[in-house]
């Protein structure tokens, strides 16, 4: 499919054709206004769609940013293969700023235990990486529908000296005329996908044959419960007591630190069926399977504040 | 599947929460951990029944004061349509957060409560929503319930709010009688109104005609971006020049005789590019790459349109003016620096002619200032010429924001009426 072209007759564009070209706009307004963007890519649905678009907005040129990796270090190994295989097919350069080397410079404190997460701490490493590389501006891959906190967040969000987020001190956002002034040492994230849901993005990787990680498809997988979610077996998660690891059909619907994101039960091995279910699905992707935004209901704001994605 | 934006506008208590609650939760669009989270803040206030408003109340700070603050994005869809809802409050800072969220919708839909009638703030609302060019204004008359579903008091509202609107610019106004509350006629059509001959909310949202309201006359595309590929491996790319951006107006089409704005170079459009390959046309809001058959010299900021079909060109323009910042008032003599399509630049205030009160359409000419949330007529001075329609004629090229040059924060909001000297 094409999305960009018109398919009726009547000048109408479909939803996921409107929101392409939205996105579109939006990554171009930040090539042409800073000096050093920067996308950032997990190798997760969000932001290989972000990814794709951006590739899409500047066709038949190179990418003009680099892409940016905040690596926990607990990472599943298909998608790491994923990210690297994505970046060279793109002669895209790679920026990667790790959570382990922060652990190793003390700068930050890894928690330890056997919930122990490094979700929290990424924001340490991003944080520097930006004011290392003096990046300007930062795609992210977020939207509105994830989560409340967000649902206020402007397309072009304003960030202090420190990369924190003000709630209540954001810029009015009107028409599609972004303000994208800043001083010196201060940034700009930006959320080219904002209104887009979770359906739209599975819509769209469909129409577009956007490739993802094999593990957002249905496969045998050795897991164990924890917390009424499927946790993945790994070196980096200890077993609880009562915790017994067992062979089941999963998939991710969102891709994340590998302690925390957990897996689904789901015989879904291909979009259409992944469509199916994600339309009938009662449950959030953070809510089904994100540990680390369960700890309390606001706890995506705090967050934020700190600096987070 | 289409897109439509609408932008919600209510007092504070007359049901708009409940009623996008409502809306979100009958099409599924709430997911069931949301829904829990809900109801245990239900529960643990003690409230009597889950309160579905509580799905639109987003940051701690409003949990806290009990109150939303901004404006807020919210999703549905259904087979037919996906919604994006601009959710603004009611309270103090409302004209800026209306202007925000009704700067992009199609459609308004307005809140009215059965037992209290149109209020001073229903006619803003609707003002606002005409002012921002939103051409379908909804009217749900919520609480139906409690005016014992009667036809009578509804029919008082829309005989008063009809009159109003009559001094308004609205081109399709629609009257609907609902209980948010309890859902009548929110989904699906209600047996408590059987008087009621009109579709439920939700279906009348779903059949809104919308593709109509763009403008497909005047072909306007201002040029966001040069697409130069510098590949050394392929030479092919090696001449290459696009021109990239969104479609504000009209339709483009290769072979269609193109003058460039400022310069006034003519040439023909030679191809349209997306990223899937070269396209027949191009409309509004299409993302695209335009390719010209002369190498004239274009770049940012520019405006390619049809050679007998041009914007107007000037640097003196006749606006209406929201100021949207509580840190100073605007008066003339300000200096700014001013957004419009994808050019910057700056602009001198040079007179405030008249203060609007938005409550009672009276204008106030001896005004020296616009405070927050205040609206007024400017006369402003770019230090580049723009290339802009009227608002009321093309949206995209008829708005513009300033932005304070000392904080870099938008402190303004402009929806052009003509150039100085006409309009
Ligand atoms: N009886 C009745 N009460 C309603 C209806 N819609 C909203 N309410 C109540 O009116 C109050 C204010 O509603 P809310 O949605 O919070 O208003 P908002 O301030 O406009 O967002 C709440 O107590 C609601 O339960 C309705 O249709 N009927």
């Amino acid at each position: 499919m094409s999305t960009s072209a018109p398919t009726q007759p009547d000048y109408e564009l479909t939803h996921l054709q409107a929101l392409e070209a939205e996105a579109i706009h939006v990554i171009r307004e930040v090539a042409a206004e800073f000096e050093r963007p920067v996308m950032l890519f997990s190798g997760g649905k969000d932001s290989a769609v972000m990814l794709h678009l951006a590739v899409k907005a500047f066709a038949p040129a190179r990418l003009p940013f680099p892409v940016m990796h905040v690596d926990t270090g607990h990472n599943f190994a298909e998608v790491i293969e994923f990210r690297d295989r994505r970046v060279a097919e793109l002669g895209a350069r790679l920026v990667v700023a790790s959570v382990q080397d922060a652990i190793d410079a003390g700068k930050v404190v890894a928690e330890t235990g056997p919930r122990a997460s490094r979700n929290r701490i990424q924001t340490v490493p991003l944080l520097e990486a930006i004011e290392s590389h003096g990046f300007d501006a930062v795609f992210g891959g977020a939207r509105r529908d994830e989560e409340k906190a967000r649902a206020k967040e402007r397309v072009f969000s304003f960030r202090d000296d420190f990369g924190q987020w003000d709630p209540k001190n954001q810029r009015p956002e009107l028409w599609n005329l972004y303000n994208g002034r800043y001083r010196k040492g201060e940034h700009i994230r930006v959320f080219p996908l904002s209104n887009w849901t979770e359906l739209d993005i599975w819509q769209y990787v469909a129409a577009e044959d956007v490739e993802l990680p094999s593990i957002y498809f249905a496969h045998t997988r050795r897991v164990f419960q924890r917390d009424g979610m499927w946790l993945a077996e790994s070196p980096w998660v200890t077993l609880l007591d009562g915790e017994e690891v067992e062979e089941r059909t999963v998939r991710f619907r969102t891709v994340g630190d590998a302690t925390c994101t957990g897996a689904i039960e789901s015989p879904a091995a291909t979009l259409a069926a992944i469509i199916e279910e994600t339309a009938v699905t009662r449950i959030t992707e953070r809510g089904a399977t994100r540990a680390d935004d369960r700890i309390s209901e606001a706890g995506m704001e705090d967050r934020k504040r700190e600096g987070y994605f | 599947m289409e897109l439509l934006r609408f932008a919600t506008a209510g007092s504070v208590d007359d049901g708009k929460s409940t009623l996008i609650g409502r809306l979100l939760y009958d099409s599924k669009a709430i997911f069931e951990d949301q829904l829990e989270a809900v109801e245990r803040t239900s529960l643990a206030r003690g409230d009597a029944y889950t309160d579905l408003a509580l799905l639109t109340d987003g940051l701690r700070a409003e949990r806290e004061q009990g109150i939303t603050i901004d404006v807020a994005y919210r999703y549905f869809a259904t087979p037919k349509r996906k919604f994006i809802i601009a959710d603004t409050p009611g309270h103090i800072q409302y004209t800026r957060n209306m202007v925000t969220g009704a700067s992009t919708a199609d459609l308004a839909l307005v809140l009215i409560d059965a037992r209290r009638g149109v209020l001073e703030q229903s006619r803003r609302h609707a003002f606002l929503a005409t002012l921002l060019g939103i051409p379908h204004l909804v009217v749900c008359v919520n609480k139906m319930d409690l005016v014992g579903w009667s036809q009578e008091r509804f029919e008082e509202i829309k005989a008063e709010f009809r009159s109003f609107a009559m001094r308004l610019d609205v081109h399709d106004l629609s009257f609907i009688p609902i209980s948010a509350l309890h859902g009548d006629n929110v989904v699906e059509r209600s047996a408590n109104m059987d008087w009621y001959e009109g579709t439920s909310l939700l279906h009348h949202l779903e059949e809104t005609h919308i593709a109509s309201d763009r403008n497909l006359i005047d072909a306007r595309f201002p040029v966001q971006y040069v697409v130069r590929p510098q590949d050394q491996h392929n030479h092919d790319l090696h001449d290459y020049r696009g021109y990239a951006g969104t479609v504000a107006g009209g339709v483009l089409k290769p072979g269609d005789e193109v003058v460039v704005l400022p310069s006034g170079l003519t040439t023909t459009i030679a191809a349209i590019d997306s990223a899937d390959g070269a396209v027949a046309e191009a409309f509004a809001p299409m993302a695209v790459t335009v390719r010209l058959a002369d190498d004239v010299d274009v770049s940012r900021g520019d405006m390619i349109c049809r050679v007998r079909n041009r914007p107007h060109v000037g640097q003196d323009i006749e606006a209406m003016l929201c100021w949207l910042t509580p840190q100073g008032d605007l008066r003339a003599g300000a200096k700014l620096a001013i957004k419009h399509t994808t050019r910057w630049g700056r602009a001198l205030i040079k007179d405030l002619q008249y203060r609007l009160d938005i409550n009672t359409l009276h204008r106030d000419e001896h005004a020296g200032t616009l405070a927050l949330n205040e609206i007024g007529r400017v006369s402003l001075r770019t230090t580049v010429p723009l290339f802009f329609d009227e608002y009321r004629r093309n949206r995209a090229t008829g708005s513009l924001i300033l932005v304070d040059e000392a904080t870099n924060n938008t402190v303004g909001a402009g929806i052009i009426l003509g150039p100085t000297g006409v309009a």
